[in-house]
């Protein structure tokens, strides 16, 4: 787990000062696109820090550097952003990122159950990722799916009502696809 | 005929989970609210939205015509115009836009057309909140499918009209929802709220003057435009015109989201609707729309659940789904989670937001320990007073109050006996809330590393 932490870098660590990682053609490609989207580039910031999101798994200094500059702006306005949002990881995630709703409708219906058994089966606190690198568990707000609480997103599927072996017989089996 | 249509936003989903597609949502009258507003002209579009009395159905329940005709006229104010669609339901216990996006995306793509029409913008956009993902790939696809069919683009039906739509997919923080958050995130700034005025009509995205609606608040309009004004107000059984999204959750039998007759009351939505409480537990009280509004109790079950209605019993029918609190859940653990929630979500702006919602959290998990003391349910109260309205730059904060300041009012006794017993009588010692989350991946950790 500690590699985890040593490989984040953040601003006022010397990777601040790691050089530009740039986009690869495809990355370029969509950001270039998304940005012809508004009159002015800086207002697709969020959704290019989420398509290098999606090639890379996480945003890395050496990638958010280069977001920056396809975009006209400094680092550290990229940065402002890409810190505000849930969504973006500035650290590296596994594979599949696992989000359980800890918001009212769950709490009522037992997320606390979920959350806690699933921790235990995975031998992982939440905000970590198991050590093969495979799973990150998080919490979320409200999923607006509290009709079918308990719920939970494996990967980008919304999953719920969930039991316990419900949940961890899915995550079981997403991480031994990928093993 | 199809004006006979009770659910209209509803009618086109299908129960199987699958899309509506552009020729399934053509068979009725799909497209044609759109030519027929074009064929109208705007202004007499703008009027018959008025007419119509369409109240947002985000929460605040603003009139949607005068929403618009608060923007300076375009024939004097040339230049760029916006619409944005609100889709970033984020509101706990709200899940009613999700299923009108998935379910059947064309309808709001028309609404949100005849919208920009109507408020004379050029370009078009959907803030879509991260996670909805199966919504955000059939919307792209229903822009896509617009486009090439002519319905948006260039030149629209031959009307001279031009409409960019863009779908734009947000990273996940439920202030993006407030109005002026949400066009900061969308300009590509960091989600906090702007101080009003200017209000958005005049100066909103890139400056330009802006209007911001709701998903199913647009929903309602290719049926209003096709139907016409008497028909959407039959719709309706007390003062408020149209259908609603309603949506029930908790310890109920069918927890679920309904279209029904705006006005329906309580008690229908939950005994016949809902299916009733789950069998051992008895209802209690219930938040109307969503985790900012102020529990109501087992009193209030035959108001009907329209925007007067809920007001004049003190609390308000934000987005229309319920949340319940059956006799087996504790009101102050409930409470907390909201407060936590709210807390973790505020933006940091307001001093009375960023640091009276952490103390109030405090108090209130001091209480579920076991360390509650009599005098903090004043002090809880006394601290709804200091992040209520007028003192924040945004409602986040006085959402906050609403399930707090009612949950002092109808559930005193269950404080009591927490501060009595110095302990949770519902079991919920060690924190009935949330984990730790400061060891999250994400990168809050790194403002409070
Ligand atoms: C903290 C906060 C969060 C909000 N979240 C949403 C939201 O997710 N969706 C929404 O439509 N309105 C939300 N609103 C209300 C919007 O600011 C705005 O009033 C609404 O989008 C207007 O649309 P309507 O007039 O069609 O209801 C939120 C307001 C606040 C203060
Ligand atoms: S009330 Fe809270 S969320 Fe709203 S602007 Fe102030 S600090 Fe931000
Ligand atoms: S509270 Fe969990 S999905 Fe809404």
């Amino acid at each position: 787990m500690s590699d985890l932490i040593a490989t984040n870098a953040m601003p006022g660590t010397s990777n601040w000062r790691e050089a530009i990682d740039p986009l690869t053609d495809a990355e370029r490609l969509e950001i270039e696109h998304l940005a012809s989207h508004y009159p002015r580039a800086q207002a697709a910031t969020i959704e290019a820090l989420k398509v290098v999101q999606e090639y890379q798994g996480w945003v890395s200094d050496g990638k958010l550097k280069a977001i920056a500059d396809t975009l006209g702006m400094s680092p550290d306005e990229v940065d402002s952003v890409a810190t505000f949002y849930n969504r973006i990881y500035r650290r590296p995630v596994g594979k599949t990122v696992v989000t359980i709703c800890d918001s009212v409708s769950c709490w009522i219906m037992g997320y606390r159950e979920l959350q806690e058994k699933l921790c235990a089966h995975l031998d992982t606190p939440l905000g970590k990722t198991t050590p093969d690198g495979e799973i990150t568990l998080l919490p979320t707000p409200c999923l607006g799916a509290c009709d079918r609480a308990p719920v939970a997103m494996v990967g980008e599927k919304l999953v719920g009502p969930l039991n316990v072996d419900e949940l961890k017989a899915l995550v079981d089996q997403v991480r031994g696809q990928k093993l | 005929m199809s004006s006979s249509i009770k659910t209209p936003l509803s009618n086109r989903i299908k129960a199987d989970g699958s899309v509506t597609t552009l020729e399934e949502y053509q068979v009725e009258y799909g497209y044609q609210g759109l030519k027929k507003a074009l064929d109208m002209g705007s202004n007499d579009l703008l009027n018959l939205v008025k007419d119509a009395n369409l109240k947002g159905r985000g929460g605040a329940g603003f009139s949607a015509g005068l929403k618009w005709s608060f923007m300076p006229p375009a024939e004097t104010n040339p230049g760029p115009r916006y619409l944005i669609c609100n889709a970033d339901e984020m509101e706990p216990g709200t899940f009613k836009d999700r299923w009108l996006m998935e379910g059947d995306p064309h309808q709001l793509v028309e609404g949100l057309a005849i919208a920009a029409y109507a408020a004379q913008a050029q370009t078009a956009y959907i803030f879509l909140r991260a996670d909805y993902d199966l919504c955000a790939e059939r919307l792209e696809a229903a822009i896509t499918e617009a486009c090439q069919a002519g319905f948006l683009g260039k030149d629209i039906m031959g009307s001279g009209y031009n409409l960019d739509m863009y779908l734009h997919t947000s990273a996940g923080r439920y202030i993006c929802g407030e109005e002026t958050a949400l066009i900061n995130s969308l300009e590509g700034r960091r989600a906090i709220p702007r101080a009003k005025p200017p209000f958005p009509q005049v100066s909103g995205l890139f400056g330009k003057p802006t209007a911001v609606n709701n998903v199913e608040t647009l929903c309602n309009l290719p049926h209003i435009v096709h139907h016409g004004v008497e028909w959407f107000a039959d719709l309706g059984i007390g003062e408020d015109n149209g259908t609603k999204l309603y949506g029930v959750s908790g310890r109920v039998k069918n927890p679920a989201c309904w279209e029904l007759p705006i006005g329906t009351t309580v008690r229908e939505i939950i005994e016949v609707h809902a299916g009733g409480m789950q069998d051992g537990v008895k209802l209690r009280g219930f938040l109307p729309g969503g985790g900012s509004t102020d529990f109501l109790t087992t009193e209030h079950l035959d108001l009907a659940m329209d925007f007067g209605t809920i007001a004049k019993a003190g609390s308000r029918m934000g987005t229309g789904t319920m949340i319940l609190l059956d006799d087996k859940t504790c009101p102050v653990g409930m409470v907390l989670n909201l407060i936590e929630f709210f807390a973790q979500e505020s933006c940091g702006w307001c001093t009375p937001c960023r640091n009276g919602l952490p103390f109030i959290r405090q108090v209130l998990q001091d209480m579920e320990n076991g360390l509650g003391k009599t005098e903090d349910l004043d002090r809880l109260l006394e601290l709804c007073g200091y992040i209520g309205i007028g003192n924040t730059h945004c409602a986040l904060a006085p959402g906050a109050a609403e399930p707090l300041q009612s949950a002092l009012k109808y559930f005193r006794e269950d404080f009591e006996s927490h501060v009595k017993n110095q302990c949770c009588p519902f079991g919920n010692e060690k924190g009935s809330g949330k984990a730790d989350h400061s060891h999250a991946a994400h990168t809050h950790s790194h403002e409070t590393a």
